[in-house]
């Protein structure tokens, strides 16, 4: 490589030149991309921190193992590596933009734009259905006061607890509301012809009900921040998807306008891959934290 | 060189234009082939190695640190590779790179510090919960260590 012999030579701090042999805009770019990642790696060391401080966490196999289409059945990891391959795919569309880029190739830039902002919008879509999986999804859990209730994962409640004994369940039953028993036992039944019936029953029914079903797991709360440290990394790490989105169809439409051409280079195509390719690599230890460790 | 005549006369190079692309696929491939080990590693901790008392403690934080290397090695390609860093002269990786040695102690001295917080607590605030993992099918497999 001939840049090699010329950093050798050359007195990078003797001014008249850059020093980093970079646009400002790029040295800036990248200095915001170091202090994004301070931010994102506080956000992951302080989730770390809380987790490295319980006896217990939530087992991430359990509670991402679920997959459109396919209802209840145990895919550990599934959907998460789909969601992982759409946004490796989207960066090499990115590079290849930038690749095109540097050839001047208008063309070509827009169709790996566009390509580029289909993943991250096919990322987005994969987001929004884990978030609804989790903040819709019907779990029966024992609280701290000693009932039992069907709960969804949010900021304020953790089903992914340790599992209730089957002995203590009894005395969980005796401790619940009949209507919380009629949601519990709807919950195991699936079918909204029955539910509607089940609101009417008696208590001792519903607890028979709910104890002889072969579908009945009941855990206890599990630490309340998991839900806190999932949706607020996850959603600052989506927001920055939904930002990188943005600029690239900011930076398509300029490209179409033929702004690049006039300028006489793509380097703002750069500086968005930048960005970009920083949000695949935050993803890269989104991943690893919350799924695969 | 000038191929690429950039923004003014201080800066002596873009970036020189890579011939092709197979330097871009191939870290592709090489991106794709690292997160399949990795899926295969995190199955195996799923499925067999969480909730099964013959497997001790540490070889499960073997293979999360395997895993963890693993990323490390992925972010070092994105970086290189698809950010360019690797083709920048040697002073601007250094103001990007050595700032961010900072998180070697942030994770060292953080993590250490949320295990310290659990084993006081467990000393002084009464027995440790109990710790069992909950996965699938080792619902009744009963507390394990």
């Amino acid at each position: 490589m001939s840049t090699a012999a010329v950093q050798q030579q050359t007195k990078w701090w003797s001014g008249g030149r850059s020093p980093f042999n970079a646009s400002y805009g790029k040295v800036m770019m990248w200095y915001f991309l170091m202090s994004d990642a301070f931010t994102f790696g506080a956000f992951l060391i302080s989730y770390g921190t809380i987790r490295f401080s319980q006896n217990f966490w939530a087992d991430p196999n359990h509670v991402f193992n679920a997959f459109p289409g396919f209802g209840h059945q145990d895919l550990p990891l599934a959907f998460v590596s789909l969601m992982t391959f759409i946004l490796i795919a989207s960066s090499v569309t990115m590079v290849l933009a930038v690749h095109e880029g540097h050839k001047m190739n208008r063309k070509g830039v827009e169709k790996y734009m566009i390509l580029t902002i289909i993943g991250g919008f096919a990322f987005l879509a994969c987001q929004a259905w884990e978030w609804t999986h989790l903040l819709t999804g019907e779990h029966v859990a024992m609280l701290s006061d000693g009932s039992l209730a069907v709960v969804p994962t949010t900021v304020k409640m953790n089903p992914w607890g340790a599992a209730v004994p089957h002995d203590d369940i009894a005395a969980a039953i005796k401790n619940t509301s009949q209507q919380q028993l009629a949601a519990i036992a709807s919950t195991l039944h699936h079918s909204g012809g029955e539910a509607h019936n089940m609101t009417a029953m008696p208590a001792v029914e519903l607890a028979n009900i709910i104890q002889s079903s072969p579908d009945l797991h009941v855990t206890h709360t599990g630490p309340i921040a998991f839900g806190g440290y999932f949706f607020g990394i996850t959603g600052f790490h989506g927001f920055h998807v939904f930002s990188g989105v943005v600029i690239n169809v900011i930076m398509w439409i300029k490209t179409r306008l033929g702004h690049f051409d006039q300028r006489g280079h793509y380097e703002m195509i750069e500086k968005a891959g930048l960005y970009w390719h920083f949000v695949d690599l935050v993803w890269v230890f989104v991943f690893l934290c919350f799924y695969l460790i | 060189m000038s191929e690429h005549a950039v923004t003014s006369p201080e800066i002596t190079f873009g970036h020189p234009p890579a011939e092709g692309t197979g330097r871009i696929w191939k870290i592709f491939w090489l991106l794709s082939f690292i997160t399949v080990i990795e899926l295969v590693l995190g199955f195996g901790l799923a499925k067999h190695w969480y909730g099964d008392p013959e497997t001790s403690h540490a070889a499960i934080l073997f293979v999360k640190g395997v895993i963890c290397i693993l990323s490390l090695a992925k972010a070092f390609y994105i970086v290189s590779v698809f950010m360019h860093l690797g083709d920048e002269i040697r002073n601007l990786i250094m103001t990007i790179v050595v700032p961010l040695c900072l998180f070697i102690w942030f994770i060292a001295a953080f993590l250490w510090d949320g295990n310290s917080w659990k084993n006081l607590r467990n000393r002084y605030h009464g027995t440790p919960a109990k710790t069992e993992q909950v996965s699938p099918g080792t619902h009744d497999k009963g507390v394990k260590e």
